[in-house]
């Protein structure tokens, strides 16, 4: 903006689209009526729904204490929008300023921010993943019909995978009485977000609640019946677990596909975008009218290298698209970066684990306090002689001091002592990650390097 | 209709939600929270009151009465 009264007029009669209608949209579209946008705003969403809020769907629902249809996001402010729901954006043309919807009707922005998120990755084999009984949980409609089918008391549940949505989805089904069995590719649960060490705790919490988990396992091939309900799942050393429901829980794929051709920094990795939010072209430019937020973006993060950074995390999706709102409409020297520091959380087995940096960077962890064998403890991940990140096992009250060492580049091992260390946290311990080059369901962070639109990510479809 | 969200982020399981609106908020485990998603009108006072004494203010509820029709596909 050249102080012309070109930002004033676009805050007096702009449009502005925000595509993507759950929790980065909706805090996107707060803020910017917040910050005083007054022209005409409208909310793309491929969902019939109205915002709702992702994570009791893996919890407080699965254990039928609330209902997947009453999970819709409280409302911080009016947001005065038009609300086109139930229609995928299909395309972009960035010349003219337009998106495209899946019911052929073209939308004209001023300024368009991208919040389409992540999908469930479905199973891979398509006549097995249509049997009846398979199941995936990313969407208020996923949550509404495994709750269904978990009520009327299936036999036996199989979880593929045993990412942090996986172990949940295990957790709450023990938690109901429910005969589970648990397959992962990689050593252990949340290996790949945690590490082998935390990971070899998050089995034994499985295996101590009745959890019959098998790691180093592959799901070879789901086995219907004659009516097309699953019955049955092969494994990769030969054995068959029997099943009646089976929940494929292998991570996400993110939603840019519409955006293929459109000439935006788009790929399976996400849209790259600078630490304030504008997307890149394909050719390294950053555009000044599209940014991106929310588990669809990849931005540069000070903190680790200035890589990019994904982030399927609540909390980042809530901060980016405030940023993301505000830098829409604010001068190039009123712009603000985000660079928060990643925070995750997650309950399974009775335990809370929280997180705070990025532990899947790190090569070394020091359980700093308390103990492994205890399921509560707090472990510090170190990286190139610095602390990187930092979980908690049922001691969240100690994260924000953690934080400061990440926020600070504190040295690694910490020098300090530390309130209740036991004999487990006397030295750092290799982090055991597994080698990127083994497939394993992956950490929810990815760091996707330097280039804002890798040529080989950007134009290869997802499959 | 109330709407609810709590930002486990900040969350450090103080419990005092517990305490104020147990028809709402219980914790599962020793310190995570469990909490209805959605309460009735009647208990709205209660939960903003929870809201209030969360040591972290972590507590989301509705600030605004949105319409019924507000989420249609009104062009």
């Amino acid at each position: 903006m050249l102080g012309d009264g070109s930002l004033e007029r676009l805050k007096r009669e702009g449009r502005i689209v925000v595509v993507g209608a759950s929790l980065a949209g909706l805090r996107a579209a707060e803020t910017l009526r917040a910050e005083g946008f007054a022209g005409s705003l409208t909310l793309i969403g491929d969902e019939p729904h109205e915002p709702y809020d992702r994570p009791p769907l893996s919890k407080q629902v699965l254990l039928g204490r609330a209902a997947a249809d009453r999970t819709a996001l409280p409302r911080l402010r009016s947001v005065d929008a038009t609300w086109r729901l139930g229609v995928p954006a299909t395309g972009l043309d960035m010349a003219a300023g337009r998106v495209r919807l899946a019911d052929d009707d073209e939308v004209p922005y001023d300024r368009l921010l991208i919040a389409t998120g992540v999908r469930a990755r479905a199973w891979p084999r398509e006549a097995e993943a249509e049997l009846d009984g398979v199941f995936v949980l990313r969407t208020r409609d996923d949550s509404a019909a495994l709750a269904r089918r978990l009520e009327e008391g299936p036999k036996r549940v199989l979880v593929i995978g045993a990412g942090f949505t996986g172990s949940e989805i295990a957790s709450a089904c023990r938690e109901r009485g429910l005969a589970v069995t648990v397959a992962e590719r990689g050593a252990a649960p949340l290996v790949g977000a945690l590490g082998g060490v935390v990971g070899a705790v998050a089995a034994e919490m499985q295996r101590e609640h009745g959890v019959d988990l098998r790691c180093g396992v592959m799901v070879t091939a789901l086995e219907g019946d004659a009516s097309g309900r699953v019955r049955a799942a092969h494994l990769s050393d030969g054995s068959t677990v029997e099943t009646d429901v089976v929940i494929v829980s292998l991570g996400a794929i993110r939603n840019t596909e519409w955006l293929a051709g459109s000439g935006l920094g788009a790929g399976p990795r996400g849209i790259a975008c600078d630490a304030g939010c504008r997307a890149f072209d394909i050719r390294g430019i950053v555009t000044d009218d599209i940014y991106a937020a929310g588990d669809v973006a990849r931005s540069p993060h000070p903190l680790f290298g200035y890589q990019f950074l994904s982030l399927e995390h609540w909390g980042n999706a809530a901060s980016q698209a405030r940023i993301a709102a505000h830098n829409m409409i604010s001068e190039s020297t009123d712009r603000i970066p985000h660079m928060e520091v990643p925070a995750f959380w997650s309950s399974q087995f009775g335990v809370n684990i929280k997180s705070v940096g990025v532990p899947s960077l790190g090569t070394e962890v020091l359980i700093s306090q308390g103990a492994l064998r205890d399921h509560r403890f707090i472990g510090v991940y170190g990286y190139q002689g610095r602390v990187i990140g930092a979980v908690a096992f049922d001691q969240a009250r100690w994260l924000p001091f953690y934080q400061e060492l990440i926020e600070t580049t504190a040295a690694f091992p910490p020098p300090f002592p530390t309130v209740d260390r036991c004999s487990d946290g006397q030295r750092p311990l290799d982090a055991d990650f597994p080698d990127p080059s083994v497939p394993t369901h992956g950490p929810t962070v990815t760091l996707g390097g330097y280039s804002p639109a890798d040529r080989r990510m950007t134009f290869t479809p997802a499959h | 209709m109330v709407r609810i969200a709590v930002d486990l982020n900040r969350c450090q399981g103080y419990a005092q939600c517990a305490f104020l609106a147990p028809e709402i908020f219980t914790m599962h485990g020793e310190e995570a929270l469990l909490y209805a998603p959605e309460a009735d009108e009647a208990h709205r006072a209660k939960l903003a009151q929870a809201a209030a004494a969360c040591p972290v203010q972590a507590i989301l509820v509705d600030a605004v009465d949105v319409p019924a029709g507000a989420v249609s596909d009104a062009r």
